[in-house]
């Protein structure tokens, strides 16, 4: 017991001795809420660049649209849409047709607009969904005797829960505890392999299942801190709430870090290497990153593909605390993916544990 | 006098991939023996110094200490043995006296063992700095502060003054000496300096390429070289240096090609220069430089095996 409290309490001193630590485990997912939060939640405009092939002089429906005075040689503001709807100002910039193409090929604009005397034509890539949106935005408007769209139909989802902030802030919750783990226990444990510390502890009578219960006692600890921070800043500042069970949000918790930890223990228990290290921690972060909609929705993948995203470890934290927060969700709901998930960090631990080399 | 096997080393071999690092050595130290394990690098020194250690285990052959396997009594050995690795980098955000206080804890031990133990390697002064900001020769001080903390019956220290200067080698020394004089402590320490392994030991054993070249005290290993104990070292002038040579009939010699010196091995100094000079007279050939002196260990490993110990 002696043991155990010694080496927990070097983990906790090792972590809370780093400032950079702290930052990036505590404030950085916050400032991530926020600016995410913000972006997409933002009553702001939004700007787009238009390419404008034009026929000299102007022509009569790009006239009627912009209405105003045209000087063809300078680009055009015409903000589009309504409160309901959001604005979207639209910058017309003049351009031969060699230029719009070019435009298209750097990135700047997402669609060329040509006009002849009688009608305009659109020139975009139908699968890219920006381009797609503004050719639906501005030939609603482009042309038409009303240049306002109509909006008694639409009405906009911003109550708490269906917001972006709302599907970001469990997600954000689920990255941290992987991110924890797999930097804070698996780098951590490479790192004392290469500078030798590690063989030096296991040359004395020190018990190897209180050095890694220490490892993960600190990061279950430190989860908790780092989620509670999170939730207080998405609350104060978004109103965030949890809607569902927080016993069954904290189980959540400890069930991702049992995964996580299984796994940390796993990818570090070969290589003395911190570069390998970094490779083998990416190598498997980053796809389930990207993957488990911890920003976006991972439904727009092909169905082959989301049948095993969901079975991916951070896929399973991030839509049961999703299901907690927003759907109200309480044990009944997660069960399955309490126990599959536990199940597997106690595979990936025996198994890392038979191969784990302390030398 | 009545001697105990501390440690017996049987006829161990250990390769990894294909170099064969330890070829079938046999020695026995006794309780209270300080040695040393003399040799260049890769002569097979912390390979063998590891499978004593338990850290790694030997292909062939077998290691008791105090007539006890690693394999059966790993947690008993792991409580009688301090052990201070080459190069160990320790906690760099802790304090000294929590990495002390952590090992400690490993034994079963208070606080107040990592207080005796800091200033038993003077380092008592060190006590509230962070690791990360101690000196070389205070970081392999704290390294022996915990190779210590368990009072250990077996010491096993693997180049422990590597990389130090001259002052915090010998710092290191004075405690090691200080440690034999006060506490029946046996120790295998690893060097290249043979000034270490000769102001520390008593026994010495010369390794080189995995094998065992001589094994006793320095009087032994002198007196071992058939007589001749004693040095004519000399150097000539770059115009005579060129394809100089002596005859391998009369002298025992050797060139030293990284300092460019000639070294003649002679049973007596007194007897043997004057000819010797005079021979280099009457062949025009002029000295440089000329010193005269006793055998060292460093003479005993180039006699050996034509290399210096640092190359």
């Amino acid at each position: 017991m002696k043991q155990f409290l010694q080496l927990t309490k070097i983990q906790y001193l090792e972590f809370f001795r780093v400032p950079g630590v702290i930052f990036w485990a505590l404030m950085f997912p916050i400032v991530m809420a926020w600016g995410l939060g913000l972006a997409f939640n933002s009553k702001g405009q939004q700007e787009r660049t238009i390419a404008w092939v034009q026929t000299s002089p102007v022509g009569k429906i790009m006239k009627d649209f912009i209405h105003g005075t045209i000087n063809s040689d300078k680009e055009q503001v015409k903000i589009v849409g309504n409160k309901k709807t959001g604005f979207v100002t639209y910058h017309f910039v003049p351009a031969s047709w060699q230029d719009a193409t070019l435009m298209v090929k750097r990135g700047k604009t997402p669609l060329i607009i040509s006009e002849s005397t009688d009608s305009v034509k659109y020139f975009f890539d139908p699968k890219n969904p920006e381009a797609q949106l503004a050719y639906l935005q501005l030939s609603a408007v482009i042309g038409q005797q009303s240049h306002e769209e109509n909006t008694e139909q639409i009405q906009p989802l911003d109550q708490k829960g269906m917001r972006y902030i709302d599907f970001l802030v469990p997600g954000l919750m689920a990255m941290n505890i992987m991110f924890g783990s797999l930097w804070g226990i698996s780098y951590s444990l490479i790192e004392k392999r290469s500078k030798k510390l590690l063989r030096r502890m296991i040359a004395t009578p020190m018990n190897k299942t209180a050095f890694l219960a220490s490892y993960f006692v600190t990061r279950i600890s430190l989860s908790i801190i780092e989620m509670l921070f999170l939730l207080f800043f998405s609350w104060w500042y978004f109103g965030i709430t949890v809607q569902g069970s927080i016993p069954a949000l904290v189980s959540m918790l400890i069930a991702g870090n049992i995964v996580f930890f299984g796994l940390a223990i796993l990818l570090s228990s070969r290589t003395s290497n911190t570069q390998i290290a970094n490779g083998i921690i990416n190598a498997v972060s980053m796809p389930m990153m990207i993957c488990s909609g911890i920003f976006f929705s991972y439904h727009n993948f092909p169905d082959w593909l989301t049948a095993i995203i969901r079975q991916l470890p951070l896929t399973l934290i991030a839509d049961s605390m999703r299901s907690i927060f927003t759907e109200g969700a309480g044990f009944a709901e997660i069960k399955q993916a309490l126990l599959l998930l536990c199940g597997t960090g106690l595979i990936l631990f025996i198994v890392g544990k038979r191969i784990y080399k302390w030398y | 006098m009545l001697t105990t096997p501390a440690i017996s080393v049987n006829n161990v071999v250990k390769s990894f991939k294909d170099v064969l690092a330890v070829k079938g050595i046999t020695f026995t130290i006794n309780k209270g023996e300080y040695c040393a394990l003399l040799g260049p690098n890769g002569a097979g020194k912390t390979t063998l110094m590891e499978m004593i250690e338990g850290i790694q285990n030997p292909d062939k052959g077998e290691i008791l200490i105090n007539g006890k396997t690693w394999k059966s009594h790993e947690h008993e050995l792991n409580r009688i043995l301090g052990i201070s690795l080459q190069e160990t980098h320790f906690f760099d955000k802790l304090k000294v006296i929590e990495t002390l206080d952590l090992f400690s804890s490993f034994y079963d031990l208070d606080s107040k063992r990592s207080s005796e133990v800091l200033n038993l390697v003077n380092l008592g002064d060190k006590r509230s700095a962070y690791v990360k900001n101690l000196s070389g020769g205070q970081r392999q001080r704290l390294s022996l502060a915990i190779a210590l903390i368990n009072n250990p019956e077996i010491l096993l220290l693997d180049e422990p003054t590597t990389g130090l200067d001259p002052t915090a080698r010998r710092e290191v020394w004075e405690i090691l000496f200080r440690l034999k004089k006060e506490h029946n402590i046996t120790m295998i320490l690893t060097t290249h300096y043979m000034e270490e392994a000769d102001y520390l030991c008593e026994r010495i054993i010369i390794m080189d390429k995995g094998n065992i070249l001589a094994d006793g005290t320095v009087d032994e290993l002198i007196s071992s070289n058939k007589g001749a104990t004693q040095i004519i070292e000399f150097g000539l002038d770059e115009s005579a240096a060129y394809g100089f040579s002596l005859d391998s009939h009369k002298y025992k010699w050797e060139k030293d090609e990284k300092y460019a010196k000639w070294r003649i091995t002679v049973e007596d100094i007194a007897s043997s220069l004057p000819p010797f000079l005079e021979e280099m007279k009457q062949k025009e050939i002029k000295i440089k430089s000329l010193e005269c002196r006793k055998m060292t260990l460093d003479d005993i490993f180039i006699s050996m095996t034509g290399r210096r110990l640092d190359e």
